[in-house]
C-alpha cells in the first residue's frame, strides 16, 4: 500500500496549548486542532482537504510539510519518514515538499525582485550556481505565465494573479515530489482563479506533481481533486473521490456544507432545500464527546454522544474507497 | 417614486501616480424593496460606488461628480446636517470583515442603542437597552440579556455580522447597502447571513443593494444584477436575464469562470484571459476590449470608442456587438 | 482581575530586590571608596582604616546589602556612640558628606522634583495629543505641517539650551518671569507657580514634541479602521466620532506610555533642574555624583528605580481597563 502513496499521513495529532491559569499564567487547556487524522496521497493525483474555518485544514498542511511538529503521528514522504528525519536530511528532504499560500500579497518579500524571490529555495540549497540559478528562474518564470524579463520587477508592480504565479514558480524551483497548496486560489479574482487553477492541472500533467490542496471552497474543489476529505474539528469526516462525496454524500456535515454552497443558477437556486446549520462550530478546546458533529446535526442519537464513529466504508462501498465517520451515513 | 437614482456618478482618487478613475458614469434606479447586486471583480468600482452613495469616502483626495438622488433629494448636494440625518437612519450600511467593524471598545448593546440614539435624541436609557435587546433577539443572538453587555471581540464572525447587521436594520432604512457581507465567512454562516438579510429585508420593506464577486450569492437572493468593470457599468438586468442570456462578453465570461458543483472531474476552467486594468492608465475605448475574445471581429471600433449601456432585448448593455449576436453569447463560442 | 493585579504586584517586588542588589553591587565596583570618602581630605589612612571598620565597609558585600535593606524596614544607626546618628526607618543611607539621612534628603527633594514633574506632565500631553490631533485632522494643511516642524524642533533641542534660551528672554531680557528658585507651594502659591513656569515650559516642549507625532501617527492610523467608517455610516456626528471612535482608540496606547515618561521624570530631570536652580531629586542627584556620594546615588537610583516599577505596573492594569481585548478574565 505504502508503495503507491507518495505522501502518507499516519495518525496525525497536533494540540496546541491554550487559556491561562489565574496565578501562573500556565496554559490550562489544548486546542485539538488536528486529532488523529490519517490519509495517502496517490503519486500524481491531488487530494483535496475541505472544511471551514477552525477544522484544522491549515495546521494539518503545515504538518505536512514539517512546518510545525506533530503532537504524535508521522508524515511519510516517498517511503521516508519525514517527522523523523534529522535536521540535515529534513533539508535535503524539503526539496521533496513544498508549499503555496493563500495569501499572494503576503508571500512575497517586497524588497526582493520576483526573480529573487523565486530564485530563494535554489540559493537555500545550494543546487546551483548563480548564472544556472537565474537561467532556472527565467525557465519557470516561463512555465507559469510570467514573462521572463520580468525578472527585476518588484512585487507590487504585479497583479495578485501574477504574483500567485510568481509563488507557484518558486514552489517548483526545486522539482519537489509534493506541493501543499494552501487555498491558493481564495484571495484571487473569479476569473483570475480559474487560470491558476488550469494552470495548476497543466503543470501537475506535465510534471508528475502530486498536490495537498486545501480549500474551503467546494466548487473549486470539485474541478480539481481526484479525493476529497472533508474536516469537521480536527477529524476527518468522510473521504472520498468527488463523485461519490458529491454525489453520494454520506456524512450529514457534508450534505449541509454542499447545500449551503449557493448556486449560479436563478433557475436552480429559487427551488433549492437549504441545510442551514443552527449555531457555531463548537470550541475546539473542549470538543463535544462522541462524535464532534452532534451538536448541529440534524439525525443526533443517543448512541452519538457515547461512541465516536471511525471512519469506514459503508455497508457496499469499497473498503478503501469512500469512507465515512457517522453512525448513521446517508 | 424611484428610491435611489444615480445619475452619471464620476469619482476619481488623486494618489501619488495620477488621478485613480474609479467610477466613471455610472447610472442606475432602485426601486422600493427591490433586491439588486452590484457584481464585479477588484477594481471595478463596485466598492467605491457603494461608498460614494453615503459619502464616506473621507480622507483621501475625493472628487466625486454627478447626482444621487434618494427620493429626490440630490446626496451629493446636502450638507453635513442633512447627510448624517440620511446615515443610518434612511440609509444603511454592512461591510464585508466583521472583525474590523465593530468598535472594539464598547459593548454590542452599547453600539446598537448608540445607532438609534443618534437618530432618537433623548430616548431614555432603559428603552434603548429594550431596544437593542430585541434587535439582538431578531438577528438570532442566543441569550441576548447576557450578550448585550459583552465585547465584539468575545463573539464569533458569524455573530459578528449579526450584530452589524441589527445595528444597521435598527432605524428601519429604506435601502441597506452591504459591501460584500459574507465574503469573510464561512459558506455555513454565510447562508444564514443570506437568509436573515432576506427576512429582515422582508420584515422591513427596505430595498437592498448587495455588492459582490459571488455570482452565486446573486442567484441566491437578488432580483436586478449590474454588472462592472473598470468603474463602468457593462451589463443590467434581471437575474434570470443575466445568467441565462448574458449580454456582454465580461458577463459570459465571468459565468463562464464559475466553478460548478457538479463538473467533471479536471473539467477545463474556461477564464477571461488577462488582467484587469490599471484605473490609472485606463485603455481607450471599451475598457474590456484587451480581453475580449469579440474585439477583433469588430475592427478597430472597440479601441476608439466607449459603449454606451443600451437596450438589448430585455437587459442593457454596454457593448458595440449587435443585438442578435450579444444575446446568443452564451449559445455559440466566439 | 485580582490575580492579575497579586501577579503584578510579587513580579514588581522581585523586579525591586533585583535592582537593589544590582545597585548596590555595581556601586560597590566603583574605584571610590567609600571608607575614605568619609573624612575629608586630608586624612590619615588609619582614620579610614577606622572608619572602615566602624561604618561596617570591611564586611563582604552580602552582608552590607542585608543591613542596608533591613534598614530600610526597621531604621540604622550609623556611627557610634557618640557620634551615632539613627535614620528611622525607612533608612536609606547617610551621607556623610552632608550628615544627613538620606531618607530626610530625599522626602525633601521630592516635593520639588514632584512637583516639576506633574505640571510639565500635563502640560506636554496638553500640547503634545491637542497638535497632534490637530495635525491629524487637518492633514496635508498648515496646522500640520507647523505641528510638525514643531515636533521636529522640538526633539531636536537639548534641554539645557532651550532652558538658557529662555531665561535669557524671559527673565533677564524681559523681565516678565522671576530669577528661577524654588518656593514652596505651602508657603506662597503664585509665587510657587510662577517659579515653575520656565521648568515646566522646557520639559513640557521638548517631551510634547513626541506626542505631537505619536498622536498624530496614532489617529490618522485608527481612522483607516473600519469601525470608524461604520460610526459614520451610522450617522454620527463629527466630533463623536472623532473623541468616541477614533480618539478613544488611538489614545490607549500614547496614555500608556505618558505613564511610564511621568515616573521616569520622577525620578529626577537633571539638567532642567540644575538650569533653574530647583532643589529636587535631580540636582541631589547630580551633586551627589560630584562629590561621590555613594549613599546618596544608591538611594536616588532606587527610588527611581521603585516609580518606573509601580508605573509599569499601573500601566498594565490601565492599559486592560481601557482596552477590553487586553482585559484579563
Amino acid at each position: 500500500m505504502s508503495e503507491t502513496f507518495i505522501l502518507e499521513a499516519r495518525a496525525l495529532r497536533k494540540y496546541f496549548p491554550t487559556g491561562a491559569s489565574k496565578m501562573l499564567q500556565r496554559p490550562t487547556d489544548l486546542v485539538r486542532a488536528v486529532d488523529d487524522v490519517s490519509f495517502g496521497l496517490r503519486r500524481g493525483s491531488t487530494l483535496a482537504i475541505v472544511g471551514e474555518s477552525g477544522c484544522g485544514k491549515t495546521t494539518l498542511g503545515r504538518l505536512l510539510a514539517r512546518l510545525i511538529e506533530p503532537t504524535a503521528g508521522s508524515v511519510v514522504l516517498d517511503g521516508v519518514d519525514l517527522t523523523a528525519a534529522s535536521a540535515r536530511e529534513l533539508l535535503e528532504l524539503r526539496r521533496d515538499i513544498q508549499l503555496v499560500f493563500q495569501d499572494p500579497y503576503a508571500c512575497l518579500n517586497p524588497r526582493h525582485s520576483i526573480g529573487q524571490s523565486i530564485g530563494t529555495p535554489i540559493r537555500i540549497q545550494k543546487t546551483l550556481d548563480k548564472a544556472a540559478e537565474k537561467a532556472r528562474v527565467r525557465e519557470l518564470m516561463e512555465l507559469v505565465g510570467l514573462n521572463p524579463e520580468h525578472y527585476n520587477r518588484f512585487p507590487h508592480e504585479f497583479s495578485g494573479g501574477q504574483r500567485q504565479r510568481a509563488g507557484i514558480a518558486r514552489a517548483l524551483a526545486l522539482q519537489p515530489k509534493v506541493i501543499i497548496a494552501d487555498e491558493p486560489v481564495s484571495a484571487l479574482d473569479v476569473s483570475i482563479q480559474s487560470q491558476i487553477l488550469n494552470l495548476m492541472e497543466d503543470l501537475q500533467t506535465s510534471l508528475g506533481l502530486s498536490y495537498v490542496f486545501v480549500a474551503h471552497d467546494l466548487s473549486v474543489v470539485r474541478h480539481i481533486a481526484d479525493e476529497v476529505a472533508v474536516m469537521y474539528l480536527g477529524k476527518i469526516v468522510e473521504i472520498g473521490d468527488p463523485e461519490s462525496v458529491y454525489g453520494r454524500t454520506a456524512h450529514p456535515y457534508t450534505k449541509a456544507l454542499l447545500s449551503a454552497v449557493p448556486v449560479a443558477d436563478p433557475r436552480r437556486a429559487a427551488g433549492r432545500q437549504r441545510i442551514v446549520l443552527t449555531g457555531d462550530v463548537p470550541s475546539p478546546v473542549n470538543p463535544p464527546s462522541g462524535c464532534r458533529f452532534r451538536t448541529r446535526c440534524p439525525k443526533a442519537a443517543e448512541r452519538c454522544a457515547a461512541e465516536e464513529p471511525v471512519l469506514s466504508a459503508r455497508s457496499g462501498d469499497q473498503p478503501s474507497g469512500h469512507r465515512v465517520a457517522c453512525h448513521f451515513p446517508e | 417614486m424611484t428610491l435611489l437614482s444615480v445619475q452619471d456618478l464620476h469619482v476619481t482618487f488623486g494618489t501619488a501616480d495620477g488621478a485613480v478613475r474609479a467610477v466613471q458614469g455610472v447610472s442606475f434606479d432602485v426601486e422600493p424593496g427591490e433586491t439588486v447586486a452590484i457584481v464585479g471583480e477588484s477594481g471595478s468600482g463596485k466598492s467605491v460606488t457603494a461608498n460614494s452613495l453615503l459619502r464616506l469616502n473621507f480622507g483621501a483626495d475625493v472628487r466625486i461628480d454627478g447626482r444621487i438622488l434618494l427620493e429626490g433629494r440630490d446626496i451629493l448636494a446636502m450638507d453635513e446636517t442633512q447627510i448624517r440625518s440620511v446615515r443610518g437612519r434612511e440609509v444603511a450600511m454592512i461591510f464585508q470583515d466583521p472583525l474590523t467593524a465593530l468598535n472594539p471598545f464598547y459593548t454590542v448593546g452599547h453600539q446598537i442603542a448608540e445607532a438609534f440614539a443618534i437618530h432618537h435624541p433623548g430616548t431614555p436609557k432603559r428603552e434603548l437597552r429594550k431596544i437593542a435587546l430585541e434587535s439582538l433577539n431578531k438577528v438570532g443572538i442566543p441569550e441576548p440579556s447576557k450578550r448585550i453587555d459583552q465585547y465584539p471581540h468575545e463573539f464569533s464572525g458569524g455573530m459578528r455580522q449579526r450584530i452589524v447587521i441589527a445595528i444597521a436594520l435598527v432605524n428601519s432604512p429604506k435601502l441597506l447597502i452591504a459591501d460584500e457581507p459574507t465574503t469573510a465567512l464561512d459558506v455555513t454562516v454565510q447562508a444564514q447571513i443570506l437568509e436573515l438579510i432576506a427576512q429582515m429585508q422582508a420584515e422591513h420593506g427596505s430595498a437592498v443593494i448587495l455588492i459582490t464577486h459571488d455570482l452565486g450569492v446573486v442567484a441566491e437572493i437578488t432580483e436586478r444584477v449590474m454588472v462592472m468593470y473598470a468603474g463602468r457599468v457593462v451589463e443590467s438586468a434581471s437575474v434570470a436575464d443575466t445568467f441565462l442570456t448574458p449580454t456582454h462578453p465580461y458577463t459570459r465570461g465571468l459565468l463562464k469562470s464559475v466553478k460548478s458543483l457538479d463538473a467533471g472531474r479536471h473539467e477545463r476552467l474556461e477564464s477571461i484571459p488577462g488582467i484587469p486594468p490599471s484605473l490609472i492608465n485606463l485603455p481607450s475605448g471599451c475598457p474590456f476590449h484587451p480581453r475580449c475574445a469579440y474585439a477583433e471581429s469588430l475592427g478597430g471600433r472597440c479601441e476608439t470608442e466607449t459603449p454606451a449601456l443600451h437596450l438589448v432585448g430585455s437587459s442593457r448593455s454596454a457593448c458595440h456587438l449587435p443585438d442578435e449576436r450579444l444575446l446568443g453569447l452564451l449559445g455559440g463560442g466566439v | 482581575m485580582i490575580f492579575f493585579v497579586l501577579r503584578r504586584s510579587i513580579f514588581g517586588i522581585l523586579l525591586l530586590l533585583i535592582i537593589s542588589a544590582f545597585t548596590f553591587w555595581i556601586f560597590s565596583a566603583l574605584p571610590s571608596d567609600p571608607a575614605a570618602l568619609t573624612c575629608g581630605k586630608n586624612c590619615r589612612p588609619e582614620v579610614i582604616e577606622a572608619n572602615r571598620e566602624r561604618l561596617g565597609y570591611d564586611k563582604p558585600l552580602i552582608e552590607q546589602y542585608g543591613s542596608y535593606m533591613k534598614g530600610i524596614f526597621t531604621g540604622r544607626t550609623y556611627g557610634e556612640e557618640g557620634a551615632a546618628v539613627h535614620c528611622p526607618a525607612p533608612s536609606l543611607g547617610y551621607s556623610y558628606d552632608r550628615h544627613e539621612c538620606v531618607t530626610s534628603l530625599i522626602a525633601s527633594t521630592l516635593p520639588v522634583t514632584a512637583s516639576i514633574a506633574l505640571g510639565a506632565f500635563v502640560l506636554w500631553m496638553a500640547i503634545g495629543v491637542g497638535l497632534g490631533t490637530l495635525a491629524a485632522l487637518k492633514r496635508g494643511k498648515w496646522q500640520d505641517r507647523v505641528a510638525t516642524a514643531f515636533s521636529v524642533i522640538g526633539v531636536s533641542l537639548p534641554t539645557f539650551f532651550l532652558g538658557l534660551i529662555f531665561i535669557m528672554v524671559f527673565v533677564i531680557w524681559t523681565g516678565i518671569l522671576p530669577f528661577p528658585r524654588y518656593v514652596g507651594l505651602t508657603d506662597n502659591p503664585f509665587e510657587w507657580f510662577m517659579a515653575l513656569i520656565l521648568p515646566w515650559l522646557v520639559l513640557a516642549i521638548i517631551s510634547a514634541a513626541t506626542y505631537v507625532r505619536m498622536t498624530r501617527n496614532g489617529i490618522l492610523e485608527v481612522m483607516n479602521e473600519e469601525f470608524v467608517r461604520l460610526g459614520l455610516a451610522k450617522g454620527l456626528p463629527r466630533r463623536r466620532l472623532i473623541v468616541r471612535y477614533v480618539l478613544r482608540a488611538a489614545l490607549v496606547p500614547i496614555v500608556t506610555i505618558a505613564g511610564l515618561d511621568f515616573a521616569f521624570l520622577l525620578g529626577g530631570a537633571l539638567v532642567t533642574e540644575s538650569i533653574f536652580n530647583m532643589p529636587g531629586l535631580g540636582k541631589l542627584t547630580l551633586a551627589a555624583v560630584v562629590n561621590s556620594d555613594l549613599p546618596i546615588l544608591v538611594a536616588t537610583t532606587m527610588v527611581a528605580a521603585v516609580f518606573i516599577v509601580v508605573a509599569n505596573t499601573v500601566v498594565d492594569i490601565l492599559y486592560g481597563y481601557l482596552d477590553p481585548r487586553v482585559r484579563v478574565k
